[in-house]
C-alpha cells in the first residue's frame, strides 16, 4: 500500500537542498522504524518520491512526497513517531493513504501552488499595493527566461492563477509540476519590471503555502490539496 | 529559533551552506547561561572531511554527557566563505550556538595530518585569536591541540597553549574540573597552565626551553618551569569495552566522506610494520567485547538511520571475534538493507565468503597492500603479507568472480634498490597472469589491476624515523621506473598504475620530523596564501617553496640528512610506551632484513607492556 506524506520545512533548514531532504527523509524512515518497501537487487533503495522539489532558500508549509509500505501502520501514530526523530525546521504534518495507481503519484497529479512573496531587503514604491492589482490586467506579461542554455520570451499569464496583495506580501497561486512549472522568483521579476524596480536592489523570501492536484473536469480547474486526494 | 551567524545572503551566494547552518539530527543544544565551560571542537579542514572524523564524535558525545560543559563543533570555512569572513569581518563561529568562539573557554584542535597546519592557522586568524600562544592573555580561549599529529607537536608548539599527548578519554573531564577551579580562583592565565602541565600526558610547549648544537640538531630540551615533567606520558585508555562511545553520533545533512555507523572494534595494531606510526602510537592492542560492539551496532543504527555500518581498526582480521561480529552483523541487518562495509580485511575464504554476501561481487574490488614490491623489502618494512597468500587470495577471489585487484605500495622505503621497484609492476603482472590461467568460458572478460604507490615519509615513534627521505625529483624517477615496468609487461593492458603527487611528500616530511623552527615556514606559508593544502586543488609548492626561502629554513636538515642514533628527536620527551631501545633494535632488524613476529605469536619487548593490559596480558 502507498502513503502520502506532508510536511513543513523553515528556519535554516531552507539551506538544505532537495536531494539532501530526500537523504535526510530515508533516515527519519528507519529512525521511526516505518515499514517501509525497497526495491530489489544489489542496491536496494528506498520507495520514496518526492511531488515537487523546493528549491533551495524557499521555505515551504505543504511539501508531499510519497512512500510505498509492507505493513499497514497507525498513520497518526507514525507521523508523531516522524517528529520524534526530525530536527527543528521540518514537521511531519500529516500521512494518508492514496491510490497504488502510478497514475496517481503526487509527482504525476501536481497542478499548481500557493507562495507568499516578500522583501527580504530593498524597497518598492509606496503604491506598489495597487499597482499590483494593474499587474493582472496587462494582456500579456512576457519575462525573459534564462536557462543553462538559451534565454527565450515567455508569457507567463496564463500559469498565474491568483495574484493579489496579503499584508506586506504577495501571494500568488501559479503552475506547477512537470507539464508547466512557474516559479515565484520568475513573477517577482516582472513584477519588479512592472513597478520599475531595480531587480539588484531587492531580495525576496518566498514561502509555498501548499501543493495541489487539479480534480476538475472538461477543462475547468479544481484545485485540492494533494492530501485531500482520496485513496 | 536560533540566529545564524551568517546572513541568508551569504549562506545563498556560497557552495553548501549546510557545512555551517548546524542543526543536524543528534547534535547538542544546550542552554548556554546553565554552562560554566564552553568548549569549541575544531576539525581543520571541510566540514565533510571533518565530520567523517570518529574522534571528534566520541569527544563531543563524552563532554556533552556533562551538564557543565557545551561541546560545539567548528570546521574549516570553506575557500569561498574564508574570503567573505575576513572581508566582513565575521568571526569564525561554532556549529550549534553559532556563536563567535573567540569568547569560548576552550578551543580544542584535532591533528589528524600535518597537511592541516595551515588550516590550524586559518582557524585561529578567523576566530580571531592570536595565533601565537604567547601573545593569548586571560580574556582568550584556552588553545589545546590533540590527535596523531602531537605525538611530534613541535612545529606547532608556538601556537598551542596546551598539547594533549594520548586518548582524550583519559584526562579530559579532569581537565574541565581543573578549569572549572581556575576560572573563579581569578588567578592568571599561567596559572591555569602550570595547573594543567601537572595532568597526566599535558604538555605545555611554553614551559620548556630548547637549545641547539651548532650542527642544527638539538642539544638538550628542559623544562622552564617547576609544574612542567621532563616526560609527558601517553595517556591511554585501557578498558576499551567500558568507556565513552557515542550512541548517537551527529548526522550530517550532506553527504560527508564517511556516511556511515562506524563501529570501532579495537585500538592498535598486533603487526609490527616498520613503517606505520599508528601501529606505534596506539600500543598495546586493546579489543572491544563483541557483546558491547553488537549493543552499540543495534543502538547507532537505530539513532542515527544511517544505511551503513563500517568497522573500523587498523586490522580488522586481527579482532579475535571477527566471524562472531561479522556474522551478526549480517544476519541481523541485511535483512534491513543495510550495507555492511569491512575496510582492512585480510582476504581468505572466510573473508571472501563475507565480502560475496555483502556486496556486488561484480563490481567491487579487491584490495591488497603489499607496501613492498619485493618480498626482500617486505621483511625490511616487516610486512607480513607474501607473494604466496597474494596469489593464492586473488586466486580465490578471481575464481568466485572477482575481476578487479588494488594494490597499494610505497616508493622510497630505506634500502629500496631498482629491483624492488620493478618488482611492483612484476606482482601486478603475476595476479593477471593468475586471473588468465582461468578458462575463457569461466571468468567475466578482462582482469583489471591497479597499483598505486604513495612515497614513504619517516614518522616519529616508528623504527624508520631515522631514516632519510630524498628529493622531489629523486621520487618521480622512482615512479618513471615502476610506471615504465609496468607497460613491459606481457598484459600490461590489464595494469594500471598510478602514483601520488611528490611536492606534498616534501612537505609532509619537514612537519611529520621538523621541531620548534619550521613554524616560521608555517606562519610564512600561511601569510603568503598556503591552505587545504591536502586539496591538490590549492595546494601551492611555490608558495611554499618561496617561504622556505623567507625564512631561511632547509628542507635537506630535515629530509636529506642521516640521523645519528644517538640524536635528541625533538620528540624524545614523549613516552609512548614504547622505548627508543626497542625502535632502534628494529631499526636494526630491518636494515638486517629481518622479521620480527607480531604481538600474538612473540613479544618482541617493546615496552608497551607496562600500560597492564591489552594483547601483552591476553592468554
Amino acid at each position: 500500500m502507498k502513503a502520502r506524506i506532508k510536511f513543513r520545512k523553515y528556519g535554516c533548514m531552507k539551506f538544505i537542498g532537495h536531494l539532501d531532504i530526500m537523504r535526510f527523509f530515508q533516515k527519519v524512515m528507519r529512525r521511526a522504524d516505518i515499514p517501509i518497501a525497497f526495491t530489489g537487487g544489489f542496491s536496494p533503495h528506498m520507495i520514496m518520491s518526492f511531488a515537487n522539489p523546493l528549491g533551495v532558500g524557499l521555505t515551504s508549509d505543504g511539501e508531499y512526497f510519497d512512500i510505498e509500505l509492507t505493513d499497514k501502520i497507525d498513520m497518526e501514530l507514525a507521523v508523531e513517531r516522524m517528529n520524534q526523530v526530525s530536527v527543528e525546521g521540518i514537521d511531519i504534518v500529516n500521512m494518508v493513504p492514496i491510490s497504488d495507481d502510478k497514475k496517481q503519484t503526487g509527482m504525476s497529479i501536481v497542478a499548481a501552488a500557493d507562495y507568499l512573496s516578500s522583501l527580504k531587503s530593498g524597497t518598492f514604491p509606496e503604491d506598489w499595493k495597487e499597482r499590483v492589482a494593474l499587474f493582472m490586467e496587462q494582456p500579456a506579461i512576457t519575462v525573459l527566461k534564462k536557462s543553462k542554455k538559451s534565454e527565450k520570451e515567455v508569457d507567463i499569464k496564463p500559469m498565474i492563477y491568483k495574484f493579489e496583495v496579503r499584508d506586506e506580501s504577495v501571494y500568488m497561486q501559479v503552475a506547477t509540476g512537470s507539464v508547466e512549472n512557474l516559479k515565484p522568483e520568475l513573477v517577482m521579476q516582472a513584477l519588479c519590471e512592472f513597478l520599475s524596480v531595480d531587480l539588484e536592489t531587492v531580495s525576496f523570501a518566498h514561502h509555498r503555502l501548499e501543493v495541489y492536484a487539479n480534480i476538475g473536469t472538461d477543462g475547468k480547474n479544481q484545485f485540492v490539496g494533494l492530501d485531500q486526494v482520496s485513496a | 529559533m536560533r540566529k545564524l551567524a551568517l546572513s541568508d545572503d551569504i549562506l545563498l551566494k556560497i557552495e553548501k551552506p549546510a557545512r555551517y547552518i548546524g542543526n543536524e539530527v543528534n547534535s547538542v543544544m544546550k542552554n548556554k547561561d546553565e554552562i560554566d565551560v564552553r568548549f569549541a571542537f575544531v576539525f581543520p579542514d571541510v566540514y565533510e572531511i571533518g565530520m567523517s572524523h570518529l574522534g571528534i564524535q566520541i569527544l563531543y558525545d563524552m563532554l556533552n554527557r556533562r551538564d557543565d560543559v557545551w561541546c560545539e563543533r567548528v570546521y574549516s570555512p570553506w575557500t569561498d566563505l574564508d574570503k567573505i569572513m575576513r572581508e566582513e569581518n565575521i568571526p569564525l563561529f561554532a556549529l550549534e550556538s553559532q556563536d563567535a568562539i573567540k569568547d569560548f573557554d576552550f578551543i580544542g584542535i584535532t591533528i589528524q595530518y600535518e597537511m592541516c597546519y595551515t588550516n590550524i592557522l586559518q582557524v585561529l586568524d578567523l576566530a580571531q585569536i592570536p595565533m601565537f600562544a604567547k601573545d593569548r592573555s586571560e580574556e582568550h580561549p584556552i588553545v589545546i591541540g590533540g590527535g596523531p599529529c602531537t605525538y611530534n607537536p613541535e612545529p606547532l608548539a608556538d601556537f598551542f597553549d596546551i598539547f594533549y599527548i594520548g586518548e582524550g578519554e583519559t584526562e579530559l573531564y579532569n581537565l574541565m574540573d581543573q578549569y572549572k577551579e581556575w576560572k573563579v580562583s581569578g588567578k592568571s592565565r599561567k596559572e591555569f597552565l602550570e595547573m594543567a602541565a601537572e595532568i597526566p600526558g599535558l604538555y605545555v610547549p611554553s614551559f620548556y626551553d630548547v637549545a641547539y648544537k651548532e650542527d642544527g640538531t638539538i642539544c638538550a630540551f628542559t623544562p622552564n618551569n617547576a609544574h612542567a615533567k621532563p616526560v609527558i606520558k601517553k595517556q591511554i585508555v585501557m578498558d576499551v569495552s567500558d568507556t565513552y562511545y557515542p550512541e548517537k553520533p551527529v548526522v550530517p545533512f550532506i553527504k560527508a566522506t564517511q556516511d556511515r555507523v562506524v563501529l570501532e572494534i579495537q585500538r592498535g595494531c598486533i603487526r609490527g610494520c616498520r613503517f606505520c606510526q599508528a601501529g606505534m602510537l596506539y600500543r598495546p592492542t586493546r579489543e572491544r567485547d563483541v557483546e558491547v560492539l553488537k549493543d552499540y551496532a543495534y543502538k547507532m543504527l537505530k539513532y542515527t538511520g544511517h544505511e551503513e555500518i563500517s568497522l573500523s581498526s587498523l586490522s580488522s582480521s586481527d579482532y579475535s571475534k571477527l566471524q562472531e561480529l561479522v556474522t551478526f552483523l549480517i544476519d541481523e541487518f541485511k535483512e534491513k538493507s543495510i550495507n555492511i562495509s569491512l575496510p582492512s580485511l585480510r582476504i581468505d575464504a572466510f573473508s571472501l565468503d563475507v565480502m560475496s554476501k555483502v556486496q556486488d561481487v561484480r563490481k567491487s574490488s579487491l584490495t591488497f597492500a603489499p607496501e613492498a614490491g619485493s618480498q626482500r623489502l617486505r621483511n625490511v618494512i616487516n610486512k607480513g603479507l607474501t607473494e604466496e597468500i597474494i596469489l593464492e587470495g586473488a586466486g580465490q577471489a578471481f575464481e568466485g568472480g572477482w575481476t578487479r585487484v588494488k594494490l597499494y605500495f610505497m616508493l622510497g622505503l630505506p634500502t629500496e634498490t631498482e629491483e624492488d621497484m620493478k618488482s611492483i609492476a612484476h606482482l601486478a603482472e603475476k595476479i593477471a597472469k593468475r586471473y588468465y590461467e582461468i578458462p575463457k568460458d569461466q571468468r567475466n572478460g578482462k582482469c583489471q589491476i591497479v597499483a598505486s604507490t604513495s612515497f614513504f615519509i619517516p614518522k616519529p615513534f616508528t623504527p624508520f624515523q631515522w631514516a632519510t627521505m630524498l628529493n622531489k625529483e629523486d621520487y618521480i624517477e622512482k615512479a618513471n621506473i615502476v610506471n615504465h615496468e609496468m607497460k613491459a609487461q606481457l598484459n600490461h593492458k590489464s595494469l594500471k598504475y598510478n602514483w601520488h603527487e611528490a611536492d606534498v611528500t616534501v612537505l609532509e616530511g619537514v612537519f611529520a620530523r621538523g621541531d620548534r623552527r619550521v613554524s616560521k615556514v608555517l606562519l610564512e606559508a600561511y601569510k603568503l596564501g598556503c591552505i587545504y593544502d591536502s586539496w591538490g586543488e590549492h595546494f601551492r609548492y611555490d608558495l611554499w617553496m618561496q617561504a622556505f626561502e623567507n625564512t631561511g629554513v632547509d628542507v635537506a636538515f630535515y629530509n636529506l640528512r642521516e640521523r645519528d642514533l644517538d640524536e635528541i628527536l625533538p620528540w624524545d620527551f614523549i613516552d609512548i610506551g614504547v622505548s627508543k631501545e626497542f625502535l632502534k633494535r628494529e631499526w636494526k632488524n630491518a636494515l638486517a632484513e629481518k622479521v620480527t613476529p607480531n604481538c600474538r605469536m612473540q613479544c618482541a619487548g617493546c615496552g608497551a607492556m607496562n600500560f597492564g593490559g591489552g594483547v601483552c596480558f591476553e592468554s
